[in-house]
């Protein structure tokens, strides 16, 4: 019944886009208390800042960005009403709407855009996003043009969900850090469809309506609520009890078969296109004997994909064959897939000078993996073992007891194969580049080239790819990457995270757009209020 | 005067022991593989060199670590705890938010072990080969093999989840907060059930255990004997002549184990998200958030120092014959 409605809902979405519909959203009926359930706690909610899902889902809140993507990658009027990119593509023009207002009554100017884009550009972890931004030009209060000092292809996504958050000026432009600027945490003054009321570190952040919201009668939500639970099955029994109503981002796929039979519970599985989270075996290419592709190659003809969708996800995954993720308009299939094939493994091998020894042994690699996401990571990490013994591959699986002893391991390069999950974050300029280019190869940066890979092929493929404006070609250029890449293997891509929001049937509009949760909730509504 | 000087040298050595434990868990932390900005770039989904770099610049990570060490002891001093890598909040904020909610638990706990654990090793006590002993016994046997985390998740599932009596995590109903004092008490109440019973659990054993055996020894005395033949009623004898001789390793006991009760209570605060200090610093661990994980430390090990002095006291008042700090 699920997959039914869900294939209707993307009929519905695709006939709007079609007819000209900004949004398949249905009018909704305001009021109510919506309790959002959540694993991760935010360090504070300027996503200015600050990345990460954490910060973005109340930040998409408070803050609002100049436009918004719909289910179909399109961009849509957000707090820009208009906007208009100069044939040359170096500069776009945005045309504001006019009474939108701060949560403290100050109205918004394109002063503070300017100002949002500036911090951005100095703060946010994603340096490609407005590396090239040359200046932000205000000519009146309602128009901002920013000028690029070459063509930046991702620029309009980069202006949506919590790429580009509209900060006050009069706020944050104080002369402090606004990395550790104390309003980021407390008494935000955001721009958004919720205010900040309370956050009780790592406990809950109370959101409330903005009557002020220059959307008019918009959000329907009078308060939204994102309470923290760390624990896995009480985050569970939380939504089936009802005491929350809205859990995004739920990753394991004993949780997801339960929550399907649920009665009061519905599964979504879109809204996690842009996010684009891939989960991966990387190689560490400068070590031997993994510094040769053929051995690469064996290893990724020795993994079984279907085995890990099938038996370790129990089906809720999908395949992913490329850097860039399946629900990218980028994405291709028609890549090297390394269908299994035991024997052709061997041969590779052999051919590569690991003969085995009389125990069958060719060499030994250790395999690392990020705690905490088991069913992600450690499952297949344990499955590599047996799975490359057959090949004569001795593997040990390299426990570590937290985030932070992992992510050293492998930001310094001390590591054979590691598994790992990479979000594409949108655009590949965003999320995809900084994996596989020459220049991005930065020891102690965790997510940077952690592999070592350099080929000067990809490298300049990735350069035109980042400069193209016209999609068709740049598409060209991404596949030409995809083919490419996959035959170097620096990465054996395995599947797509099994993301899923669920939510109380009573809830309408769940946000189901490229961008899900980390998108205005503004029209989000209770069909029928709980008691 | 004897009294007085005794709990003086408590307080010196207590002191002692505060310094040493700050430079101990100062250098255990240092020692752990990874730092704050390893765990922020992380938050964030990566992060440049330069960016690195200006986070640990900005929180003293680049200085040597005698050095860093040397900056927090003198903060601590003047009574600045610091600010928290992760929240960029005072760590005394911190702290304070969450104190409460864990004295409450781990209060609550203890008293209701030492309470109706007493209890029951009394009633196991007067009877040694009877049912009720022996349902004591193995009561008390489970109640201390189970660890505390199975014991959380399994009333949780009984009582949450089957037989939905109790809310499932935190410590109050976060979409109505505010209803006025006499609501939220209850409120309060009704979430604080579960988590009291798993984590009374197993000290619940111990105490039933421990009462039953200290009430064995006394009541084989002459004194009890001599009660007895007074003619003074069974009640008497027992609840008055016996247990107030019987209690005393009880308390010796409740005192030791109030730092112990601690380190339960971080489990039971994660499994069932009660805001307290015990979920605070395993999260700081994970987070390498070193001045909230510091401050922590440093406020239980003040706590259990002035739990230990107050734990000797109370000697004083049970049994007269036990001078504080007396010397020789």
């Amino acid at each position: 019944m699920k997959t039914i409605n869900t294939a209707l809902l993307g009929a519905f979405t695709f006939l709007c886009v079609a007819t000209g519909v900004a949004s398949a959203a249905e009018p909704g009926k305001p009021g109510g208390t919506m309790v959002i359930i959540s694993s991760q706690v935010p360090r504070h909610f300027n996503p200015a800042v600050q990345s990460g899902t954490a910060t973005a889902i109340p930040g998409t809140q408070i803050f609002a960005t100049p436009l918004r993507f719909d289910t179909d990658w399109q961009p849509q009027p957000y707090l820009a009403k208009s906007w208009s990119v100069a044939d040359d593509g170096l500069s776009i023009t945005l045309d504001l709407v006019e009474d939108a207002r701060f949560h403290d009554g100050k109205p918004i100017t394109s002063d503070d855009v300017a100002f949002s884009v500036e911090t951005v550009k100095a703060n946010h972890p994603f340096k490609s996003m407005y590396g090239s931004i040359d200046r932000v030009e205000t000519p009146d209060p309602q128009t901002a043009v920013l000028h690029f000092t070459q063509p930046h292809p991702a620029a309009l996504l980069a202006m949506s969900s919590a790429l580009l958050p509209i900060i006050p000026k009069h706020i944050y432009g104080d002369g402090q850090d606004p990395k550790s600027h104390p309003r980021n945490g407390q008494d935000v003054v955001g721009s958004g469809a919720f205010k900040l009321v309370e956050y009780k570190q790592g406990e809950y952040v109370i959101l409330e309506r903005n009557d002020d919201y220059f959307i008019k009668d918009r959000p329907y939500l009078d308060r939204i609520i994102i309470k923290i639970i760390k624990d896995a099955s009480s985050r569970v029994i939380a939504m089936e009890q009802g005491e929350g109503h809205m859990y995004p981002f739920v990753i394991d796929s004993r949780d997801i078969i339960r929550f399907e039979k649920a009665k009061n519970l519905v599964v979504e599985e879109n809204g996690y296109a842009a996010v684009g989270a891939i989960t991966w075996l990387a190689f560490n290419t400068k070590k031997p004997p993994l510094d040769d592709v053929r051995v690469r190659q064996a290893i990724a003809y020795a993994v079984d994909r279907n085995f890990i969708i099938n038996a370790l996800h129990r089906g809720m995954s999908k395949p992913a064959t490329g850097p860039i993720a399946p629900g990218s308009p980028f994405y291709t299939d028609e890549v090297a897939r390394y269908d299994v094939d035991l024997d052709k493994a061997k041969a590779l091998l052999d051919e590569a000078g690991h003969p085995a020894n009389s125990d069958g042994v060719r060499f030994t690699l250790e395999v690392d993996h990020i705690p905490a996401v088991p069913e992600q990571q450690k499952a297949i990490a344990e499955y590599l073992k047996p799975q490359l013994k057959k090949v004569g591959i001795d593997v040990q699986v390299r426990n570590s007891p937290d985030f932070p002893t992992w992510a050293k391991r492998v930001s310094s390069h001390e590591f054979d194969m590691t598994m790992d999950i990479v979000f594409n974050w949108g655009d590949p300029v965003i999320g995809v580049h900084r994996t596989y280019l020459t220049s991005n190869i930065r020891k102690g940066v965790i997510w940077s080239n952690t592999q070592s890979y350099s080929n000067p092929d990809i490298d300049a493929l990735l350069e035109k790819a980042g400069l193209e404006s016209d999609l068709e070609t740049r598409r060209a250029h991404y596949v030409a990457f995809q083919k490419k890449v996959a035959e170097d293997l620096p990465i054996y891509w395995l599947n797509t995270l099994p993301y899923r929001t669920v939510y109380s049937q009573d809830i309408g509009n769940a946000p189901t757009t490229i961008w899900g949760a980390m998108s205005p909730l503004d029209e989000v509504y209770w069909k029928k209020q709980p008691n | 005067m004897q009294t007085l000087s005794g709990v003086g040298q408590r307080v010196v050595w207590g002191l002692i022991l505060l310094l040493a434990v700050i430079v101990l868990n100062f250098s255990l932390i240092h020692m752990a593989p990874g730092d704050p900005a390893e765990v922020i770039a992380g938050e964030m989904g990566g992060a440049t060199e330069e960016m690195m770099a200006s986070i640990r610049a900005t929180y003293g990570l680049d200085r040597p670590f005698h050095e860093q060490l040397l900056v927090y002891l003198g903060r601590v001093v003047q009574g600045d705890l610091g600010h928290s890598f992760f929240f960029d909040r005072p760590v005394t904020e911190l702290i304070v938010g969450r104190i409460m909610p864990t004295i409450i638990l781990v209060v609550t706990s203890l008293l209701l072990a030492v309470l109706v654990g007493t209890f029951l090793g009394v009633i196991a006590a007067r009877n040694p080969n009877g049912l009720l002993s022996h349902i004591v016994t193995v009561l008390a046997l489970f109640g201390y093999a189970a660890p505390v985390f199975w014991t959380g998740i399994m009333l949780l599932i009984l009582f949450a989840s089957w037989i939905p009596l109790f809310p499932v995590s935190g410590m109050y109903d976060v979409s109505s907060l505010g209803q006025g004092g006499w609501a939220n008490f209850l409120d309060v109440l009704h979430h604080l059930v579960l988590p009291v019973v798993t984590l009374s659990t197993i000290y619940l054993a111990i105490y039933s255990r421990l009462a039953r055996a200290s009430m064995l020894d006394v009541l084989g005395s002459d004194y009890i004997r001599t009660a007895r033949a007074k003619g003074l009623s069974e009640f008497l004898v027992v609840y008055k002549h016996a247990l107030r001789n019987a209690v005393l390793p009880i308390v010796t006991f409740a005192g030791l184990q109030f730092s112990q009760l601690f380190s339960g209570a971080v489990l039971v605060e994660t499994v069932f998200n009660w805001p307290g200090l015990g979920s605070l610093a395993f999260d700081s661990i994970l987070r390498r958030d070193s001045p909230t994980l510091l401050g922590i430390l440093f406020f239980s090990a003040l706590i259990v120092i002035v739990a230990n002095i107050l734990t000797d006291l109370s000697y004083r008042l049970i049994d007269p014959r036990i001078k504080t700090g007396a010397q020789g």
